[in-house]
C-alpha cells in the first residue's frame, strides 16, 4: 500500500523530536563502513561474473570531425580479441544530471579530443587494453574547432538574468564600491572509483552493474540510448565509491557495455582507466566572474552585479549556475546578474559537487572582503548588515535561515578577532599568517522520492528503495529514520539500496538524497505507525515506541501477530517550492600560511559553522562538512583543469597531476552544527548537507592570504606563482 | 599494455645479456616503469626483473663513506640510521618525494631512472621527441607549467622530476654501473643528460648497464638543507626545489654544495654559484649576486616562467636559513 504525501505547507510539528527511541541524530558509525574497509562491499565492476569478456573504449585523438573508417582487421588478429563495437547507439558524453534520456550518441561524430568512439572487447582486459591502443582509425578533421572560452560570442542564459534598478547609477553614487573580476579554473569530480558496468542478458532482460548515483533518471536513459524498454532493465548500484556529480548521469561505458554483450552474446565489464574517467567524464566549466557591489557608507549594499562567463560542447544544456545564490544571499536593490555559456570543444561540463556555489561562492565572497577592507568594516559584521529579510529579487520568504547564528557562532568559536583588519601583521619565521572569512549558501533541492518499509513480524525492519549511498551515509541515516519513528534500534534495521526492483527516488545528488528520501522513509513508517496505533486503540501522535515496546509494555512481535506490515511511502514536493526561497547557510573561518620567499600557502586551521535543517546523523554530517572544506581547500589552493591550448585536451588527467588535498594539506578542520529545523524544506525538517560546506570556504582561503601577505589574487586556484606574482616585497 | 616476456634475472651477468636488448628493460619497483607500460609509454618485449640480484645492502666504505645499494629501498635509505646522521640532506630529500607508501616500493636505482613527468610524453596520442624521436615536443608552445628553464633544447623542455638525485648531486655522490663490458663509476652530477638533439637518451646508461649502487663520500657536516616548493604538501613534485650542504667559518661561507631540482633535464649543478659564495659574508647584495649566475641563461616557457624568481627567492630562503643555522 502507497501512502502519498504533497507538502504544501510547512511542517513544524517536528513529530522527529517526539519520538521515544533516541536514536535520530545520534552520531552512529557508518553500517557499511566496516564492509568497506574489509573490501568486502562490492562495487560494480566486482561482481563475479561467469564467462565476462572485458571491454575497454577506444577515444578520438582529433577535436573535430568524424571518424571515416575503423580498420577491426586491424585488432581483430590480436591474442584475445572478440570484437570492435562502433554502433551508431554507442554514447559520446555522459548524460547529464536528471536528463532522463539518452546522451549524446553516434561515435563518428567527433566533438572532443577524447572522446568515446568505439570499444574493443577481448578475453582479458589487458588484451582489450592493448587493442584499444592498437585500433586503426581513420578521420576527416575539422580545423578550427573554439577552445578558448574568451574567443567565442557566448550565449546569454536568460533565465538567468536580471536587471533591478539601476546598477550603473548605485556604483557611481555608492560610498564604497567594489569592481572585480575573478577567474576560477576546471575541476573534476575525481572520485576514487572509476567509472565501470558489467551487463549482462537473459533473455531479453538487461542486468547492468554500474557506479551510479540516480537509478530512477538512469534507468531513463539507459533505455532511451538502448532503445529499450524500462521493464526489462534492472540497473544495480549498492556501492558507489564517490561520485561528486560525475555518476549523476550514466556515462560511456554503460551503454558500451550493453551494446558489447548483445553483439557478442556474452556479459561484458567495461571499466574506464583514471585517465579516461578526466577526460570523458565531466568537468566542471571554468569561469569568469565579474563582481559589482555598492554600499552606503555603513557598508549597506545598495547595488548588486554578478555576471558569469562558462563554457560547455555545443548541444548540452548545462550551464554551470554560478549565480544560483548570487539571487539572494544579499541584499541590494539595484541588480544586475547574467550568466553567459561559451560554446567550445573541450570535453563535456556538467555537475562537480555543488555546481554553481562552489565557485560562485568564492568570486562573491571574495569580492565581499575586498568592500569589507575598502568601508573599513569588519567581514563579518559586513555580512551581518548584509542579509535580507526575504528573497531580494523575488518576493517570497525565507523558509529558514541561519546565516547570521553561523556567522556569530561561528566566529565565537573560531576565536575572530572583530575589528579593523591589516595584511602583513604577523610573521613567524619565512611565513606570513592571516586569517579569513566568508560566507557559505547552498540552495535547497528536494525531489519526489518513494521507499518501502517492512515491519517484520520478528520485530525488525527493512527498508528499501533504490536510492544510492555514495559514500555519504544514506544506510545509516535510514536505518536511524525508520529506527526512530518505529522504536528499533538502527541495527535491528536492514537498509537495501541502489536496485531499480525497489520503490524509485531521486538518487543522490544535488544534496537532495536525505531529505528526499529521508521523507519517503518517514512517511512510510508513519502510516506503519498508523496501523499498529489502530491496534493498541490510541492515536499515532499518542503511540510511543522505544525498544520494540509501547509506552505500556506490548511488544512490537506481539502486535504484528505474526503478520509482515510493510507501507510504501511517497513522498512530493507541493506548492511549498513556490512559497518559500530554501537554502543552507553557513560561514567559513580559515587562518593559513603563506611562504613569504616561495608564494606557498598552507592551510593552518579552518572552521565551518552550518545550518542545514535538522542533523539526521552528527557524525555522517560532520563527515560531510570536512569534505566539503577539504574540497575548499583545493578550490582555493590546488586544483585545475589544465587543457592544451591547440587542440583542446586535458593535459593534466591523473591524480598524482589534478591536485586535490592531501592529508597533510588538510589541517584541524572544525565543524559547528548549528541547531535548524526548516518545516518549509521537507517533512523531516532537513536541508542538504553535502555540498555547503564547499560552497564560499575557498574565499575564506584566499581572503586569509590576503591578511597573511598583502597579496590580493583574484584568480583560484591560488597557486605559488600567482601568489608571488601578486606578493608586495 | 603489449604482451611482454617476465624473467627474474639470475645473475648480474645474465642481467645485462637479458637488457642489452633494444627491447628489453630492467625492472626494480616498478613504481615508475608499470604506470608507464599502462599507458604503453614504454613498450618492452622483456623485462628483466633484478630484485633479486642482491644489492640492496647499504654498508660503510673503507674511506668513510656509504653505499647505498641500488635496489635499497627509498624507504631504506631515508631511514638508516647514518644517512639521518651524517647525510641528512638526503633523507631529507627522498622523504619530500612520492608518498610513504611509493617510498616503500621504490628503490635507489630505479629512482635515478625516473621519466619525466611532462604531460605530453606520457599521453601517446601526443607529440613528444622523447617518446618518438622527430614527432615534435608537445609541451613547448603547450602546457608547460612544470618544465625546465636551464639546459633546454628546441628538441625538449622536460625536466628530471625527481628529489634524491638533487640532494646526491650536491653531495657529489657517484653512481656505480655494472654492464658486459664490465664495472664503471660515474659521478651523479655526470650521470643525467641535457636533452640536446637526443632527448630519449637521459642518462649515460649504455644497452645493457644497470646500476649498482650509489657511493657517498665521507660525511662533509655543515648546514643541510632540501628545500621542495611545491602546490601541496605531500605527492607533488617540486616545482623548484634546492639542495644544500653550507658551513661558515669565521662568518664567511666555506662551503656551499648547491644543486637545483625541476629546473632542467637534470638535477642542476653549477660550479660558478659555489664559487661566487666560498670566501664570501652572507649578504642580499652575495645572494643575489650568485643567483644572476645560475640563472644567466634560464629561459622560460611561458607557463613556467615563474619559476625563474621562484629559484631566486628559494634561493635566497635556503641561504638565509642556512646562514642563520649556522650562526
Ligand atoms: C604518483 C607518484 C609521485 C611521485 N612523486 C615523486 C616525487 O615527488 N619525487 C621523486 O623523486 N619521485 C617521485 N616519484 C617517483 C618515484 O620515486 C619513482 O617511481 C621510483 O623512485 C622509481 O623506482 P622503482 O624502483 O620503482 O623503479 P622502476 O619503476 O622499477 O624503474 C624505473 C626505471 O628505472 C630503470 N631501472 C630501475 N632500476 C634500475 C637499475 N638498478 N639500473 C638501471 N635502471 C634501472 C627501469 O628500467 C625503469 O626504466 C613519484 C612516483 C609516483 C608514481
Ligand atoms: S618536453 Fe620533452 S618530454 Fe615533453 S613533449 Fe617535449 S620532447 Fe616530449
Amino acid at each position: 500500500m502507497t501512502v502519498h504525501f504533497k507538502q504544501d505547507k510547512p511542517d513544524n510539528s517536528n513529530r522527529l523530536d517526539g519520538m521515544k527511541q533516541g536514536v535520530l541524530g545520534k552520531p552512529l558509525p557508518r553500517i557499511e563502513g566496516l564492509a568497506k574497509v574489509t573490501g568486502t562491499a562490492p562495487y560494480a565492476a566486482e561482481y563475479p561474473v561467469e564467462n565476462c569478456a572485458e571491454g575497454v573504449l577506444v577515444t578520438a585523438t582529433i577535436t573535430r570531425g568524424k571518424v571515416t573508417s575503423i580498420d577491426r582487421t586491424s585488432v581483430l588478429s590480436m591474442p584475445g580479441v572478440i570484437a570492435v563495437v562502433d554502433d551508431e547507439k554507442l554514447c559520446t558524453r555522459a548524460a547529464q544530471g536528471t536528463a532522463n534520456e539518452a546522451p549524446m550518441q553516434g561515435p563518428a561524430q567527433i566533438c572532443y579530443w577524447g572522446q568515446p568512439i568505439a570499444l574493443v572487447i577481448a578475453e582479458t582486459f589487458e588484451q582489450a587494453r592493448d587493442a584499444a591502443k592498437h585500433l586503426t582509425v581513420e578521420y576527416l578533421e575539422v580545423d578550427g574547432a573554439p577552445l578558448d572560452p574568451g574567443a567565442v560570442d557566448p550565449e546569454e542564459q536568460d533565465d538567468e538574468t536580471v536587471h533591478q534598478g539601476d546598477l550603473a547609477n548605485a556604483m557611481a553614487e555608492a560610498a564604497h564600491s567594489v569592481d572585480v573580476t575573478y577567474t576560477t579554473k576546471g575541476h573534476a569530480s575525481a572520485a576514487m572509483e572509476p567509472h565501470s558496468a558489467i551487463a549482462q542478458w537473459d533473455g531479453n532482460k538487461l542486468t547492468v552493474h554500474a557506479s551510479l548515483q540516480m537509478l530512477n533518471y538512469n534507468i531513463a536513459e539507459l533505455a532511451d540510448a538502448l532503445d529499450m524498454e524500462e521493464d526489462n532493465i534492472r540497473l544495480i548500484s549498492r556501492f558507489v565509491g564517490g561520485g561528486f556529480g560525475s555518476k549523476l548521469g550514466i556515462s560511456e561505458e554503460v551503454v558500451a557495455a550493453a551494446l558489447a554483450a548483445t553483439q557478442i552474446g556474452r556479459p561484458v565489464r567495461v571499466v574506464q582507466s583514471r585517465q579516461q574517467v578526466f577526460q570523458t567524464v565531466m568537468r566542471r566549466s571554468e569561469t569568469t566572474q565579474r563582481l559589482r557591489l555598492a554600499a552606503d557608507s555603513n557598508g549597506k549594499l545598495t547595488g548588486f552585479g554578478h555576471e558569469a562567463l562558462v563554457s560547455n560542447l555545443p548541444g548540452e544544456s548545462f550551464a554551470e549556475p554560478v549565480l544560483q545564490s548570487s539571487h539572494f544571499l544579499y541584499g541590494g536593490e539595484n541588480r544586475e546578474l547574467m550568466l553567459k555559456v561559451a560554446r567550445i570543444h573541450r570535453m563535456t561540463a556538467g555537475s562537480v559537487r555543488a555546481p554553481g556555489e562552489a565557485v560562485g561562492m568564492p568570486a562573491l565572497e571574495g569580492a565581499m572582503d575586498v568592500l569589507a577592507e575598502k568601508a573599513g568594516i569588519d567581514p563579518v559584521e559586513l555580512r551581518l548588515r548584509n542579509i535580507p529579510e526575504k528573497n531580494p529579487e523575488e518576493d517570497l520568504p525565507f523558509s529558514s535561515h541561519k546565516l547570521a547564528e553561523c556567522l556569530k557562532q561561528g566566529a565565537e568559536a573560531f576565536g575572530w578577532e572583530c575589528g579593523l583588519r591589516k595584511p602583513r601583521q604577523r610573521r613567524e619565521g619565512e611565513w606570513w599568517i592571516g586569517t579569513g572569512m566568508a560566507s557559505a549558501a547552498r540552495v535547497h533541492n528536494i525531489a519526489e522520492a518513494k521507499a518501502r518499509v517492512t515491519l517484520k513480524s520478528d520485530g525488525t525492519a527493512l527498508v528499501e528503495t533504490d536510492m544510492t549511498d555514495i559514500g555519504t551515509g544514506t544506510y545509516t541515516i535510514l536505518a536511524q529514520i525508520a529506527g526512530e519513528m518505529l522504536g528499533l534500534d538502527p541495527e535491528q534495521v536492514l537498509v537495501e539500496l541502489g536496485d531499480t526492483r525497489h520503490p524509485r527516488g531521486p538518487g543522490s545528488g544535488g544534496s537532495w538524497g536525505a531529505a528526499s528520501t529521508g521523507s519517503a522513509v518517514y512517511i512510510a513508517c508513519k502510516a506503519i505507525r498508523e496501523e499498529l496505533a489502530a491496534k493498541t486503540g490510541a492515536s499515532e501522535e499518542e503511540l510511543e515506541l522505544r525498544e520494540g515496546k509501547t509506552a505500556t509494555g506490548e511488544t512490537l512481535t506481539s502486535l504484528l501477530d505474526g503478520k509482515d506490515l510493510a507501507r510504501e511511502g511517497h513522498y512530493e514536493p507541493g506548492e511549498i517550492e513556490d512559497d518559500y526561497t530554501a537554502s543552507g547557510f553557513g560561514a567559513f573561518f580559515a587562518e593559513v600560511r603563506v611562504n613569504h620567499y616561495t608564494g606557498e600557502t598552507r592551510v593552518d586551521r579552518m572552521l565551518g559553522a552550518f545550518g542545514f535543517g535538522r542533523v539526521l546523523n552528527a557524525k555522517t554530517a560532520r563527515s560531510q562538512c570536512i569534505g566539503g572544506i577539504t574540497w575548499s581547500i583545493g578550490v582555493a589552493l590546488t586544483e585545475a583543469l589544465e587543457f592544451d591550448p591547440r587542440d583542446g585536451h586535458l593535459v593534466n588527467c591523473d591524480l598524482a597531476e589534478y591536485h586535490v588535498p592531501v592529508h597533510r594539506d588538510v589541517p584541524d578542520v572544525e565543524v559547528v552544527l548549528v541547531e535548524e529545523r526548516d518545516g518549509a524544506a521537507s517533512p523531516i525538517q532537513a536541508k542538504g548537507i553535502g555540498e555547503l560546506g564547499m560552497c564560499g570556504g575557498a574565499a575564506a582561503i584566499a581572503n586569509a592570504i590576503y591578511n597573511a601577505c598583502g597579496a590580493r589574487i583574484y584568480d583560484y586556484p591560488m597557486t605559488p606563482d600567482r601568489v608571488l606574482a601578486a606578493m608586495p616585497d | 599494455m603489449r604482451p611482454f616476456q617476465y624473467i627474474r634475472a639470475p645473475s648480474l651477468s645474465e642481467t645485462s645479456k637479458l637488457t642489452a636488448g633494444e627491447d628489453a628493460l630492467a625492472i626494480a619497483g616498478g613504481t615508475n616503469l608499470l604506470d608507464l607500460m599502462k599507458l604503453q609509454v614504454e613498450t618492452p618485449a622483456l623485462l628483466a626483473d633484478i630484485n633479486r640480484l642482491g644489492f640492496s645492502e647499504i654498508e660503510d666504505t673503507d674511506d668513510g663513506g656509504l653505499r647505498l645499494g641500488a635496489l635499497a629501498t627509498n624507504t631504506e635509505t631515508a631511514v638508516h640510521p647514518r644517512v639521518r646522521a651524517d647525510y641528512p640532506v638526503l633523507a631529507r630529500a627522498i622523504l619530500a618525494g612520492a608518498t610513504q607508501q611509493l617510498r616503500n616500493k621504490a628503490t635507489n636505482g630505479g629512482n635515478l631512472c625516473q621519466r619525466t613527468r611532462c604531460f605530453y610524453f606520457t599521453n601517446i596520442d601526443q607529440p613528444c621527441n622523447k617518446r618518438e624521436p622527430g614527432s615534435g615536443c608537445g609541451a613547448i608552445d603547450g602546457i608547460a607549467k612544470l618544465h625546465a628553464v636551464l639546459g633546454t633544447s628546441d628538441q625538449c623542455i622536460a625536466t628530471y622530476p625527481g628529489d634524491m638525485a638533487v640532494a646526491l648531486s650536491a653531495l657529489g655522490a657517484v653512481v656505480q654501473i655494472s654492464g658486459d663490458k664490465g664495472e664503471r663509476s660515474v659521478p651523479v652530477r655526470d650521470f643525467h643528460l641535457l636533452p640536446g638533439d637526443t632527448p630519449w637518451i637521459e642518462n649515460v646508461l649504455e644497452a645493457g648497464e644497470i646500476i649498482t649502487g650509489i657511493i657517498l663520500p665521507a660525511p662533509v657536516g655543515g648546514t643541510q638543507i632540501y628545500r621542495k616548493v611545491r602546490e601541496r604538501s605531500s605527492y607533488a613534485f617540486a616545482l623548484v626545489s634546492v639542495a644544500a650542504i653550507i658551513e661558515l667559518t669565521d662568518g664567511k661561507f666555506s662551503r656551499a654544495d648547491l644543486a637545483f631540482g625541476g629546473l632542467a633535464h637534470k638535477p642542476w649543478h653549477d660550479p660558478r654559484v659555489e664559487e661566487v659564495l666560498l670566501g664570501q659574508h652572507p649578504s642580499d647584495a652575495l645572494i643575489d649576486k650568485a643567483a644572476d649566475i645560475l640563472l644567466e641563461d634560464a629561459r622560460g616557457y611561458g607557463e613556467n616562467d615563474f619559476k625563474i624568481p621562484l629559484t631566486r627567492r628559494t634561493l635566497r630562503a635556503v641561504l638565509t636559513q642556512a646562514t642563520e643555522d649556522a650562526a
